[in-house]
């Protein structure tokens, strides 16, 4: 809502002293919020109103057009000048705004002749953005045709003044209104209030040419006749318009934005001649259609509220007028339209059409019901004044209801802002704001104002009193709360694990959860795979990702991408974050199916079952991406490119951190290479993940570097099994004894489930097993491998004879045969 | 001429003159001074303190000599003989540290090389400041809550008085799950999780909720449609606006130094009542000390608390939430939005793990 300080002085005594920012702060602390603060009017030099003689269409070589005109300016201003301009919404004849070089135009534009597009340009014409009267920049301002050519055009834009842009929240509907604002700003001020909507209506005959159906409760119809349709606005009239970022019109449509615009009643000019018979309100009906002044033929849904005259709908109420009873240039009479429409109705109506108007954004955040009358004869005033006409009769229906009154606690607003508010100053805060309180007792009865509906509750008034008595004369107190828990285990480990990444030269990333289709056929997705189980958007940011990803690849892979792109060429990247889709063969329940429980009480148990059973699958996913060196060349030597090991490392490091242990075994998913990734799984056999290298038809489809490796688990899985209380090891003093031993055994046997046999079978002495070689080669035979394993054998009692110590390792080499046909190696 | 005595030698020997000892001396300390290297000074050590060295051979000679001869000769032999064997150490120390000297020196590295074999790796910034903020809170109490990222209507906007005719609701530009009418969305804020809380946990509640949020603003310098809030709720006997203001201002002070300090405005958000838009005087702004908007708070609307089924008679609350991106941004000078998004390793390297 745009408010110029001059027009807010009309309406509230504000003092003299006080300058723009001195109101600001007032409002402010009303709850508006100032987003901008506008200088207009503040010109210096010769603004002329000049009219346009001719002009030439010239065509640019930057494919630009421009005219080049002649501008009649007055003799005085040195007649007929050339000037160059870039719109064209004008015609020979136009009366316009001519900057004189030596004018300074609002932000410090100064104006002066100058060579441009192959002419002297002798001055400029200029819009109204650039007078500084509103946003319209669609092309220059045209002056209505009573202007005189050569006067000086101050007076059409009136003198310096400042404009707030204000911010309006949805609860305060009365300000998208000078009445609205200028009654804020005296209770800022506790000065006196002049309220622009007092008038009534003229007594004149009563008509019948007003009906109520359904969805409104009050109708005023006022009739004109002889309306003279030459008749122009008054400049002010237009200039506060402008201010206000409208364009004038006509005088019909001209006084009806005004009114809306000082006292936040929408109104309607029907032409009197093109309806038929009463005005009523009421619901459209089946197949009803309906041209809008848009010229847009609107197919009416039941849910509509619509104006109808005898011939059918000829108004979507409080939205946008209908094309066939718009006033034009030969209206002579005039169907004045005043209502209060349903708020509810005019929100679903406004959606539903996609039709967000000046009328439809108060209507829907609720109007003053008292205001149709007082706003009508405001209207008729100026129509007769300015328009010459007549007012014939006024047509009411009214079937308001009283607004019921709020019992309220008088301490309430000491036990909500937690500091001692006086009974008086809470009853003289309510009163200030327009409420009525009745009763003397500790709970009393507020009526709240007309133009308030939003104000219902108990806790409203509460807000109404505290910011009255000042949010900054609030306390600071700290809350004495109950001893917390601190984070749970998952959220702890999560942690850690990110930790751990981050300290082992992993970066994190965190990638938009938007993917298509496309990028799961790059990753070789079979149609039957359970990540293609997608959620998808109803109105994505882009049409090639409007499904949520149910793998982190994609979105990681992307910032691989693009940091390749940008010269960073070692990359090891992870991320923690959601996967969603749905589970196989769900059903989505829409529409009246839909658990909406009523949010009066707490919803049944059954209920939150269902909402929940509502939503996708939805888990938290660690997944890493690494391409180039995992260890960096230097001066120290040659680095280490990143590989399967690597990645399926990092995954043994996050299960590390998560103590859990960790399954690594032969297998394979789609994007990772069948012959170099490994899955991963829990103890209890519990797939949580891949990891390995990709496919290199991925790589290369991708355009990423050939022999990237990837890592994802489901973290929250990994998690949930994380164990609770490590148990300590027994540490023992004990000698060690030491056995090396190599096994030879096909290329087919996992080191990993060789492994296991030999700790198996090698017992309780056993301390630790680790493979330190693995060797293929001439020696030992195509399709054979030789793996060696360095025994550690210790007793926690006792030095361990070599006798023991043999038999543990001969047990162990004598598994590894029968299990896997492993040989010693001699 | 006495008999001849076969216990000592009757002859004066020349070894034992005190003249001929005192020349052995001489010369070994002369040759031990000459020594260059340890090897030189292993052939002197032989040479005159070894078996066959004079001093060795005159101290033979002893035994031979008349009982009162033999303290006198004694005396004299062991007194060079320790004279050449102190030299002896002396020389080899200083020899050793010469050795050990040269061998430090020539073993030098230059340490100020730069060793980046393994680089660190860094958490986003993002994530940081939520563990960060987290931390804050749960020092003082709270608990960490969390939500889903498709959340159904009825926990993003219903049950926080947010009905599907509020105009409040087209002010968030929601992403909509297909179908349009199967009531679901991305959450368009951290609140839903605000039910979730209420729904799940025995009141006194007192829970943060970090997470991701999405609205459909296209990326830019300043927006972004999938963005990170924190959000605060206390529900308890007796909670208000004081508590608020305090919290605030403690968490300020946490993040910001203790000169930082809140502000409250008058707002409006469906789901409180009254309402705030909160400012923090931000004591590091570049330029001076001034005021930032950081986030929007209030009491927690009574009819939000009946929709969870906390009877607002007994109990009030309050909530608070701010963006972290907007946070990260004016704490730590980020200009661009699109840094935060995507995923430059040399933006995120910046931070490591702290910030």
């Amino acid at each position: 809502m745009r408010v110029p300080v001059s027009w807010l002085r009309e309406l509230v005594e504000i003092p003299a002293t006080d300058d723009v920012d001195a109101i600001g702060v007032r409002l402010v602390s009303a709850g508006l919020e100032i987003e901008d603060i506008e200088v207009v009017g503040d010109i210096q030099g010769r603004l002329i109103v000049g009219r346009i003689v001719s002009f030439d269409d010239e065509e640019q070589s930057n494919g630009k057009s421009i005219r080049w005109c002649q501008v009649d300016v007055g003799e005085a201003n040195g007649g007929v000048r050339g000037i160059v301009c870039g719109a064209s919404n004008f015609v020979a004849g136009d009366l316009v705004i001519a900057a004189l070089p030596g004018a300074v135009l609002p932000g410090g534009f100064a104006i002066a002749a100058r060579k441009t597009y192959g002419h002297v340009s002798d001055g400029m014409v200029c819009s109204g953005k650039e007078l500084g009267l509103g946003d319209d920049h669609s092309g220059i301002m045209i002056v209505q045709a009573n202007a005189v050519v050569g006067s000086n055009a101050q007076d059409i834009i009136g003198q310096a003044d400042q404009v707030f842009d204000l911010a309006v929240t949805p609860d305060r509907g009365y300000c998208f209104s000078m009445r609205g604002v200028a009654r804020e700003l005296s209770i800022a001020y506790t000065s006196t209030f002049t309220d622009p909507a007092s008038a009534s209506l003229p007594a004149v005959a009563a008509g019948d040419r007003a009906g109520i159906d359904d969805g409104a409760d009050r109708i005023v119809i006022s009739e004109l006749t002889g309306f003279n349709p030459a008749a122009v606005s008054p400049d002010w009239l237009q200039l506060r318009l402008r201010l206000l970022g409208m364009r004038p019109i006509s005088l019909a449509v001209d006084v009806t934005n005004y009114v809306m615009l000082l006292t936040g009643q929408p109104l309607h000019a029907f032409d009197s001649t093109k309806v038929s018979g009463a005005l009523r309100v009421r619901r459209a009906h089946q197949g009803e259609t309906l041209t809008t002044l848009d010229d847009v033929e609107r197919n009416l849904d039941t849910g509509d509220v619509v104006i109808a005259d005898d011939s059918g709908a000829v108004a979507l109420a409080g939205t946008m007028g209908g094309a066939s009873t718009q006033v034009d240039g030969t209206t002579t009479g005039i169907l004045l339209e005043a209502a209060h429409f349903d708020s509810v109705a005019i929100a679903r109506q406004s959606r539903r059409h996609k039709l967000s108007s000046e009328a439809s954004k108060r209507f829907e955040r609720g109007t003053d019901p008292q205001l149709p009358a007082a706003a009508a004869a405001v209207a008729i005033a100026l129509l007769v004044e300015h328009g010459g006409a007549t007012l014939v009769s006024v047509s009411e229906v009214d079937q308001r209801v009283a607004t019921p009154a709020i019992a309220f606690d008088l301490q309430r607003p000491t036990r909500t802002a937690g500091i001692d508010i006086a009974d008086s100053f809470v009853i003289d805060a309510l009163t200030s704001v327009g409420c009525v309180v009745n009763g003397s007792q500790a709970v009393v009865a507020v009526t709240p104002p007309s133009w308030r509906p939003d104000v219902t509750d108990p806790a409203d008034l509460d807000e109404e009193v505290i910011r009255l008595y000042g949010y900054d004369n609030v306390p600071s107190r700290l809350p004495r709360l109950p001893s917390g828990r601190g984070l749970t285990a998952a959220q702890r480990i999560r942690r850690t694990i990110a930790q751990t990444l981050a300290n082992s030269g992993h970066i994190e990333v965190l990638a938009y959860p938007f993917v298509g289709t496309s990028e799961l056929d790059d990753l070789l997705m079979a149609a039957d795979d359970e990540r293609r189980q997608l959620v998808q958007l109803v109105n994505p940011i882009s049409d090639e990702q409007s499904y949520m990803r149910t793998t982190m690849l994609p979105g990681l892979l992307q910032i691989l991408k693009r940091n390749l792109g940008r010269g960073n060429d070692d990359n090891i990247l992870f991320e923690i974050g959601a996967t969603y889709r749905w589970p196989v063969g769900h059903h989505l329940a829409r529409g009246a199916d839909v658990v909406r429980p009523a949010v009066t009480s707490r919803p049944s148990s059954d209920d939150q079952v269902a909402l929940q059973a509502s939503l996708p699958i939805q888990q938290r996913h660690l997944a890493i991406v690494m391409s180039g060196q995992r260890e960096r060349s230097g001066w120290w030597g040659k680095g280490r490119i990143a590989t399967w090991e690597d990645a399926i490392q990092s995954a043994r490091m996050v299960a590390q951190a998560a103590k859990v242990d960790l399954d690594v075994s032969v297998n394979h998913q789609a994007p990772w290479h069948p012959g170099r990734c490994a899955q991963l799984s829990l103890t209890d056999g519990t797939v949580v993940g891949f990891a390995g290298e990709l496919h290199p038809r991925v790589c290369e489809t991708l355009g990423i570097p050939a022999r990237t490796c990837a890592v994802e688990l489901d973290l929250d899985a990994l998690v949930s099994s994380h164990v609770a209380i490590t148990r300590a090891p027994a540490v023992s003093g004990f000698p060690v004894a030491k056995e090396d031993i190599a096994l030879v055994v096909d290329n087919s046997v996992s080191s990993a489930i060789l492994e296991n046999t030999l700790r198996d079978a090698a017992g309780p002495l056993l301390e630790s097993i680790r493979l330190f070689d693995v060797y293929r080669g001439p020696q030992i035979g195509a399709d054979k491998q030789s793996l060696a394993f360095a025994l550690r054998f210790r007793a926690s009692d006792r030095t361990l004879s070599d006798a023991e110590v043999v038999q543990a390792r001969q047990a162990a080499v004598e598994a590894a045969a029968s299990v896997h046909g492993a040989v010693l190696r001699s | 001429m006495s008999a001849p005595n076969k216990s000592f030698d009757p002859v004066p020997v020349a070894a034992l003159q005190p003249d001929a000892i005192a020349a052995a001396v001489e010369q070994a300390l002369a040759e031990i001074a000459a020594a260059g290297s340890l090897d030189d000074l292993k052939a002197v050590r032989i040479t005159h303190a070894g078996e066959k060295s004079s001093l060795a051979l005159a101290n033979r000679e002893i035994g031979a000599l008349p009982p009162q001869a033999k303290a006198e000769a004694g005396q004299l032999v062991g007194r060079a003989r320790a004279d050449v064997k102190k030299a002896l150490e002396a020389r080899q120390a200083a020899l050793e540290d010469e050795r050990d000297a040269k061998a430090l020196s020539e073993e030098r590295v230059d340490v100020s090389l730069p060793w980046e074999r393994d680089p660190l790796g860094a958490r986003h910034p993002l994530s940081t400041i939520s563990d960060h903020i987290v931390d804050v809170f749960v020092a003082m109490g709270y608990e960490v809550a969390e939500g889903p990222e498709i959340e159904t209507e009825w926990h993003n906007f219903d049950a926080l008085n947010l009905a599907p005719d509020h105009p409040a609701r087209t002010m968030q530009d929601t992403f909509f799950v297909e179908a349009p009418d199967a009531g679901l969305v991305l959450r368009t804020h951290t609140s839903p999780v605000q039910i979730r809380s209420m729904l799940d946990r025995e009141v006194p509640i007192y829970v943060v909720c970090p997470g991701r949020v999405f609205r459909t603003d296209e990326l830019d310098a300043t927006h972004t449609p999938v963005f990170h809030q924190i959000e605060g709720l206390a529900v308890d006997v007796g909670i208000t606006m004081a508590d608020l203001k305090g919290t605030l201002d403690h968490f300020a002070i946490a993040m910001f130094g203790p000169d930082a300090k809140t502000r409250l405005r008058p707002s409006y958000f469906p789901f409180t009542e009254p309402s705030a838009e909160l400012d923090l005087w931000f004591p590091q702004a570049k330029g001076g000390p001034r005021w930032i908007e950081w986030g929007g708070c209030g009491m927690v609307n009574p009819r939000v608390l009946a929709a969870c089924g906390i009877d607002p008679d007994r109990y009030s609350g309050f909530a608070f939430g701010m963006g972290l991106e907007r946070t990260l941004m004016f704490r730590h000078g980020i200009t661009d939005m699109r840094d935060m998004v995507e995923g430059d390793v040399r933006f995120t390297a910046a931070f490591g793990s702290e910030l």
